[in-house]
């Protein structure tokens, strides 16, 4: 028996899918990775409990290393458990490839995800969507500008844009929405655009999938003085509107009536 | 009022007046007589004793200079000459002969607008003659030649009167051909040596005596005759029918550029900033009344005053009690003293006027190479570039305990004082290496630690500093990003020796941005390198190259500057050892980079560049390069053998043999690692009756044999495993 379970914790405490708990007692070791998305302590210990076995954190070098976790599979079975939908973000593929060339099966156990979340809270069409883009913190020779420039390219062709905010896994940092927008204005200056300077529509979606989820819209200078609270943020800039989901923006999230006009 | 004193005076008055200056030096092989040369112009125009002078060597003046009969650093001093009814100011730079010293000759050309190159009549031109013209045409700095030990020529050689012309005629003509090759094509006419013009002179420093063509003709004296003073032993005579300091001080005055003339030649070689902003102008017109721009070429560390700034005013007037900015650094530096140099004295003024060298105290933040300016934002004066590198490092530790935070504070002290040392201090440990251009000059500076700074330190052998590089193109290689969604393809492949030697030599300019990338790869095309590659090159650091031959790779320019970074880490830790790489062009040949910028952040595109340059340089089979030397001896027949054998027991390789009379010359390149010890094996092999003189050649691959194990030591000291990675460790 060689198998790597790939489990999907869902967004927000308690998400986890009901099948997968069956499938994570089989294992001979539990991983556990939050650096591509928050997940609190409380929440391990209570998955602790819930499995009755010990779960290992795995920080980003050693996942991407994988060695740790191919051991296991090899051997026997073992599972990762991912914040959010384990195959949403491309990271873990690679851990994938190299299972299935070790002839390690694997199984994928889905979750919720920010991906078709976000769209849902905001009551925007997910089809309408664009590029996703991520805005990451400043490090030192690392100033990219790319992820504005998908921004200007989803809008001109009349796609919304999801915006992942960046997290330093390390420091325990995560974006705000407020550095997420500001990040994105810097950029903005570097290339010359006026997207944003011209006020365009910004939505930010605090804690997705949490109780204590909150939502926001309204044009973007607005938005850079909200105070968003607890993160994780994330960010969506509508391009043009459908009547339904400018109605929705208006209703859920606060947007100014103006919206409404000319659809 | 003494002679000295009244000396003093006039050259004070003379600061003023720029027609009436000569900012010049002396510059040639270790031991052909600069310092006795300079000591008899200083005293024939009264500025010390002249019974002392060539004996006393007032430039000499450091305590182990004077003990080991070689000049250490370069010196200052003034002196006033009357020419045609008219006074000049004469401030001179004796530089050091010796190689390790070498880099204090580059950064007086700075300071000077012409140079005495010396050749001694019986060595004649060596390697390190034709150095210090590349160094002075490079600083567009006017070379005048002068013979020196003609007196050994007829006393000790015994040549013919016939051969004695022949053989000054034979070396005019050598440096005349290394100056015009060198030379750029509107000075060729100008500057080359001129017999009939009085550009050349001969004569002998230790007698006193000199002599050009144009005084020959002024004063009667003949060959004929010089021959016959020096047959018969009455060289007094002749110094007092051709004082050396009057014939010299007379060439200077003729032909060497006073500073108004030299300064709008050498300006725009020396600086690139805008010509008509207030410091271009000051500076090409030698205002005193412009923006103070100065260069320091020297610090001193004065047992009194502490540190001097010893330097070329180019523009403005320094006075006590300005605030200058020094470039690089936040606050501005209050002037304490401003003086003239005069040997081991300096003479204080009120001010100072452009188109001097002048001593200041109170700038504590300038290092050798400062720009100086009452502005601020002054654009700095280009780099001196000193090509030689260090090659040979020691291990210093404080040997009492309480000396642990007084070393790293003299430690300090010493890299500022002389650029070519370079320390790693380590906190930590508490043992601290220091590189320095070779055994001497480790030796000297280990013994001012102790004496003049008193810190008592222990210090390990001298080990050499190694190079890696590979031996033949190696690539594409991949090297995978730890999340596995980049990708980079490097290849290693060893950079063009003609690029290398000019990059050693200053002409291409290495670290920094690159100004002008249209001229670098017109001249990298001329130097061989491929068009493509030319004009793809993003950073030059050392004598490594990283050039981006790809077109249109989707968001490589966003992660260009990590590359960069990545580059120059590899570059400064080599696979093999650790050690500094050389000579290498990294390619980049392909890239495949994730869309979303978060999946190549540092974390991913550092780890990938490294692997595929370590592993690209690998598959070009990696080189442990070795520092080499020439080693110049001059010895008794009799002894050749005794000094071969030396030289054999040290790796050496012979390259040549001359006999000449009863001497031989021997010339061979040995590793810089089998050479400690040298000095004093080769005086017991030869009972002290060989010279023998060395330059730095460059580094060399290392013999297969030795380099496996000269590794395994290198990783062992760093607290490595002893062997390398392979390539297959690169790809996984
Ligand atoms: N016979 C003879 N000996 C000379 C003459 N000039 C210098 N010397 C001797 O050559 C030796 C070296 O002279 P220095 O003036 O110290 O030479 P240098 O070029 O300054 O030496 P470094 O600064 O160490 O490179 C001394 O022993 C001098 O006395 C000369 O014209 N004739
Ligand atoms: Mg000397």
């Amino acid at each position: 028996m060689a198998e790597l379970v790939f489990v999907g914790l869902g967004l927000g405490p308690g998400s986890l899918p009901h099948g997968a708990l069956d499938a994570i007692k089989a294992c001979d070791m539990i991983f556990l990775e939050r650096y591509t998305a928050p997940v609190p302590d409380d929440e391990i210990s209570r998955l602790s409990k819930l499995t009755g076995r010990a779960i290992e954190e795995l920080d980003r070098t050693a996942v991407e290393k994988g060695d740790a976790i191919i051991d296991v599979a090899k051997k026997g079975r073992a599972a990762l458990l991912v914040p959010g939908d384990p195959m949403a973000a491309t990271t873990h593929l690679s851990l994938r490839m190299r299972a299935a060339a070790e002839s390690i099966s694997v199984r994928i156990i889905h979750a919720s995800s920010v991906f078709s979340a976000i769209p849902g809270i905001l009551g925007l069409q997910h089809y309408k969507f664009g590029r996703t883009i991520t805005v990451p913190f400043h490090r030192e020779g690392f100033a990219p500008t790319s992820p504005y420039e998908s921004l200007v390219k989803n809008t001109e062709a009349g796609q919304h844009t999801l915006a992942l905010l960046d997290i330093d896994a390390e420091k325990g940092r995560y974006m705000t929405s407020r550095e997420g927008i500001e990040a994105l204005m810097t950029m903005e200056k570097k290339v010359g655009g006026d997207l944003l300077a011209r006020g365009a529509l910004c939505c930010i979606v605090a804690r997705a999938g949490h109780g204590d989820c909150a939502i926001r819209a309204g044009p973007v200078q607005e938005m850079l003085r909200f105070d968003a609270g607890e993160p994780p943020h994330s960010l969506v800039f509508p391009a043009a509107l459908h009547f339904l989901e400018a109605e929705a923006l208006v209703a859920f999230a606060g947007a100014p009536k103006e919206i409404l006009k000319g659809k | 009022m003494g002679r000295k004193e009244d000396n003093i005076k006039r050259a004070q008055a003379l600061m003023t007046k720029p027609q009436q200056i000569r900012n010049i030096g002396t510059a040639a092989h270790i031991d052909h007589g600069k310092t006795t040369f300079s000591d008899n112009l200083i005293a024939g125009a009264g500025m010390m004793s002249e019974d002392l002078a060539g004996k006393q060597l007032m430039l000499d003046y450091d305590e182990q200079e004077q003990a080991r009969g070689i000049t250490i650093n370069a010196a200052n001093a003034s002196m006033v000459h009357m020419y045609k009814g008219r006074e000049y100011l004469v401030n001179l730079i004796d530089t050091p002969g010796h190689v390790d010293f070498g880099g204090d000759v580059t950064r007086a050309m700075r300071a000077i607008d012409g140079v005495f190159i010396l050749s001694c009549a019986v060595e004649g031109v060596m390697p390190q003659t034709e150095t210090v013209i590349r160094q002075a045409i490079r600083e567009k700095v006017r070379p005048i030649l002068f013979i020196n030990k003609v007196d050994r020529l007829i006393n000790e050689l015994k040549v013919t009167p016939e051969q004695m012309q022949q053989r000054l005629a034979g070396i005019i003509t050598e440096v005349n051909a290394k100056i015009l090759k060198l030379l750029p094509d509107d000075l060729k006419a100008k500057w080359a040596l001129n017999v009939e013009a009085g550009t050349v002179a001969f004569g002998s420093a230790y007698h006193n005596w000199a002599i050009s063509v144009p005084y020959m003709k002024r004063s009667g004296i003949t060959f004929k005759d010089i021959y016959e003073y020096c047959a018969k032993g009455d060289q007094k005579t002749l110094a007092k029918r051709a004082p050396i300091h009057e014939v010299i001080l007379d060439i200077v005055i003729e032909h060497m550029p006073n500073p108004l003339d030299a300064q709008k030649l050498r300006v725009p070689q020396i600086w690139k900033g805008d010509l008509e902003s207030p410091a271009g102008k000051g500076m090409i017109t030698c205002d005193p009344n412009g923006p103070v721009a100065m260069m320091v070429t020297k610090i001193i560390v004065d047992p009194h005053a502490g540190e001097v700034a010893i330097g070329r005013l180019f523009s403005g007037k320094v006075a006590r009690g300005m605030d200058l900015a020094i470039s690089g650094m936040p606050n501005r530096n209050r002037v304490q003293q401003v003086a003239l140099a005069v040997g081991a004295d300096r003479i204080s003024v009120e001010e100072i006027d452009a188109g001097n060298i002048v001593a200041i105290v109170g700038l504590k933040d300038a290092i050798a190479g400062s720009t100086v300016s009452s502005d601020q934002a002054m654009e700095p004066f280009e780099k001196m570039v000193h090509y030689s590198e260090p090659v040979v490092t020691v291990a210093i530790e404080a040997k009492h305990m309480k000396d642990l935070p007084k070393l790293v504070e003299v430690l300090r002290t010493v890299a500022k004082a002389d650029p070519s040392i370079q320390v790693e201090i380590n906190q930590e440990t508490g043992e601290h290496l220091m590189s320095g251009m070779g055994e001497l000059h480790l030796e000297i500076t280990q013994y001012r630690i102790i004496h003049e700074h008193g810190v008592e330190i222990k210090a390990s052998q001298p080990i050499v500093v190694y190079r890696e590089r590979v031996e033949q193109k190696g690539g594409p290689f991949e090297g995978k990003s730890p999340n596995k969604h980049n990708k980079f393809y490097f290849e290693a492949v060893p950079l063009e020796d003609a690029i290398v030697k000019a990059i050693l030599e200053g002409e291409i300019q290495s670290g920094g941005k690159i100004k002008d990338a249209k001229a670098l790869a017109k001249k990298l095309q001329e130097l061989g390198m491929d068009r493509d590659e030319a004009k793809g090159v993003v950073v030059i650091q050392d004598t490594n190259m990283l050039i981006d031959t790809t077109k249109g790779i989707q968001y490589l320019h966003e992660t260009m500057e990590l590359v960069v970074d990545s580059f120059k880490e590899a570059m400064n830790k080599g696979p093999l050892a650790d050690e500094k790489c050389m000579g290498m062009k990294m390619l980049i040949i392909d890239a495949k980079l994730h869309e979303d910028s978060i999946h190549r952040g540092p974390a991913q595109i550092i780890p990938a560049v490294r692997l595929s340059i370590y592993g690209s340089m690998c598959q070009g089979k990696r080189a442990l390069m070795e520092p080499k030397q020439k080693v110049f001896i001059n010895c008794p027949q009799d002894l050749m053998g005794d000094a071969m054998r030396e030289m054999q027991q040290r790796r050496a390789v012979i390259e040549d043999i001359q006999q000449e009379g009863e001497n031989a010359n021997i010339l061979c390149k040995a590793p810089v690692a089998e050479m400690f010890g040298f000095a004093s094996a080769i005086r017991s092999a030869t009972q002290g009756r060989a010279l023998w003189s060395t330059e730095n050649a460059g580094f060399e691959k290392l013999p297969k044999e030795l380099s496996m194990k000269v590794v395994a030591e290198i990783r062992t000291r760093k607290g490595l495993k002893p062997e390398p990675y392979d390539e297959a460790y690169y790809s996984a």
